[in-house]
């Protein structure tokens, strides 16, 4: 079977690309792309109907809105653009053939169908149960049916992935250990596992129960199984794109990790504590002690949390310890100032770092306290959290790293470079504030997933301070914002594989210019350097940031929850 | 595939022991039986026996 694989070797980078999972890795990007521009334009959608000022939608077609926009991008633009990353980081980061390449396929097929299936479930409006479909409101089956297929169809990819890293040591295409890029990109598929295998125990049943066959599904016992699934969905994310900054870093600078052991271990721990946070959904609950909530929303302890931290601090790290060495030493900041900001891989991957990390990541912790999240749950804070994470975090870097896979994997160069090199700060700048300004009404009280933040037409009126409607304001502007970057990307993107100038064989494009050093994204090894003072003082900021805002948030609650 | 681990291979002896927490993060499948066994225990099943402990209304 072996034999009839064909290779090509991409003329940039060096690498030994399998032409099937070549074709694999497009598919799978292309699929993701069409579906983040259909959930983004719903997201746009509800971020304009929570605008008090503007209440574009009538209250069905939001919830219908809301809950396409929360399906399209928490799972399927991030799941497609997934298995594009573990193709890419098994058969080409390995120099090896796709194990099964037609599993793959079938597997790709799936996830289009059932994508398919649920969308026009949802469109057909009997279905806006939102993402988290809670029981016991009830969807359409083929609202779950499209989930179900789309999850199997996911975990074949997983196995296809889990085969190839099989393949590669049989058939001896590496030595030694698998480079890091590949044991970030595994991380990512342990969790996938557990989240479709999570996914799957509480989604059957609910199908069963839509169709008739089952008569009841206690809502505790499905809100409990189904963030197993829901939250380590976003798992898989943090692992996926970690491993994308550092793919980024090793081909922009041919950087390498600075302890290439630290950063495997702050992997371990991902696999084993990151989906354990899924109880932050449950931590008003009543049914539950409050040794299971603190110990899950802990992350065991907060060491998963040192994992981000670890790679928080090892990616700029390596990237300044890269600079040195080609003589960036002056000052502190030589080596960040000289970055080449202008491309767009290096300035979304660098800014998906640092909103990952000061919005999305300290908010999740202080949100993850028992006590704090009091204050905050089940108010716009949680989406304000998690667009911090998922959007500002995963789909920037994910966006990052396409602009190398347009040119490197679909062979085109790229289009519209001017607008290629503003689009990550304006999408990046865009998603922060709606980070920012959610989390800011949240704080304030602003309920989540409703329609109208003012409450006209309740029986018992509640006015909230004017700062949250200036919050709400700010978030639909900061949404137009982040729509315009959108729009940027697909017009990147799409002009770019389909009309950018085909690349003749062996012909390098004219972006990116990589390093030779960039042979680092396919090895293991450190850069076995310390000497990184810029970074020191970076880590130190953010510490500085976390502290702060999370005794912030503990005065906070002691003004509304007086004890004395 | 690099030339860096062939030379790191060339100079390691055969009979070195190999450390076991690389052998453990060279073994996807223990990896994979961790990653679902440890969520499953203190997430899933734990939570599971509290929700099966909370008394019913009368």
């Amino acid at each position: 079977m072996s034999n009839n694989t064909e290779f090509r070797t991409c003329p940039t980078t060096g690498l030994k690309v399998d032409l099937a999972a070549e074709k694999l890795i497009k598919v799978n990007a292309v699929a993701a792309v069409v579906f983040l521009a259909i959930g983004g334009l719903f997201g746009l959608l509800v971020a304009l109907t929570r605008w008090p000022e503007v209440h574009l939608l009538p209250a069905d077609f939001f919830y219908l809105a809301l809950t396409a926009h929360g399906l399209d991008v928490l799972l399927v633009w991030i799941i497609f653009f997934e298995m594009a990353v573990l193709y890419f980081a098994s058969a080409v980061l390995l120099g090896s053939r796709l194990a099964a390449p037609k599993f793959a396929w079938a597997g790709f097929v799936l996830m289009l169908v059932g994508a398919v299936i649920t969308n026009i479930v949802v469109l057909q409006g009997k279905s806006s149960v939102m993402f988290t479909s809670y029981v016991p409101l009830k969807a359409e089956p083929g609202f779950y049916l499209g989930i179900i297929l789309f999850a199997v169809g996911a975990l074949i990819g997983c196995f296809v992935f889990f085969a190839t890293l099989v393949v590669a040591r049989q058939e001896r295409t590496y030595q030694g250990s698998i480079p890091l890029v590949t044991f970030g990109a595994m991380t990512a598929a342990i969790i996938a596992v557990f989240t479709i295998a999570s996914g799957a125990i509480i989604l059957i049943p609910t199908l069963l129960w839509s169709l008739g066959y089952v008569a009841n599904i206690d809502p505790i016992l499905y809100k409990t199984i189904w963030w197993a699934m829901g939250h380590s969905s976003q798992q898989i994310n943090v692992a996926a794109h970690v491993s994308i900054w550092y793919a980024i870093a090793a081909m922009t600078f041919g950087a390498k990790p600075l302890s290439e052991k630290v950063s495997r271990m702050a992997f371990l721990m991902y696999i084993l504590f990151l989906q354990i946070a899924s109880a932050h959904h449950m931590l008003v609950e009543p049914g539950f002690s409050s040794e299971w909530k603190i110990f899950n929303t802990s992350y065991a302890m907060y060491l998963a949390v040192l994992g981000s931290m670890v790679h928080g601090m090892t990616v700029p790290g390596s990237i300044e310890a890269a600079q040195r060495s080609r003589g960036l030493n002056k000052g502190m900041f030589e080596w960040l100032r000289k970055a080449p900001w202008g491309n767009p891989a290096f300035a979304g991957m660098f800014m998906s770092l640092v909103f990952f990390g000061f919005i999305g990541g300290i908010s999740g912790v202080v949100m993850g306290t028992e006590q704090i999240n009091l204050i905050m749950h089940n108010t716009l804070y949680v989406p304000g959290h998690f667009h911090g994470t998922v959007v500002a975090g995963t789909t920037l870097a994910f966006m990052a790293i396409t602009y190398y896979l347009v040119p490197l994997i679909f062979r085109r160069e790229l289009m519209f470079m001017k607008l290629a090199k503003l689009q990550p700060y304006v999408f990046g700048i865009g998603v922060a504030g709606i980070s920012v300004f959610m989390m800011g009404a949240g704080t304030l009280g602003v309920s989540r997933r409703h329609w109208d933040m003012q409450f006209a037409d309740a029986v018992l009126p509640f006015d909230y301070p004017s700062a949250a409607f200036l919050m709400m304001g700010l978030n639909g502007m900061s949404a137009v914002l982040a729509a315009v970057g959108g729009i940027m990307f697909v017009v990147v993107v799409v002009g770019s594989v389909f009309f950018g100038r085909k690349l003749e064989k062996d012909e390098k494009p004219s972006y990116p210019e990589v390093p030779p050093q960039s042979a680092a994204v396919a090895q293991h090894g450190s850069a076995e350097s310390l000497k990184i003072p810029g970074t020191t003082m970076l880590v130190a900021i953010f510490f500085i940031a976390f502290v702060l805002y999370y005794f912030v948030n503990w005065k906070y609650l002691s003004e509304i929850w007086p004890l004395s | 595939m690099s030339d860096h681990n062939e030379e790191v291979d060339d100079n390691t002896p055969d009979n070195e022991p190999i450390p076991l927490m690389q052998r453990v993060l060279d073994n996807p499948f223990l990896l994979l039986f961790l990653g679902i066994a440890v969520p499953t225990v203190f997430y899933l099943i734990w939570g599971i026996i509290e929700i099966t402990q909370i008394p019913i209304a009368d």
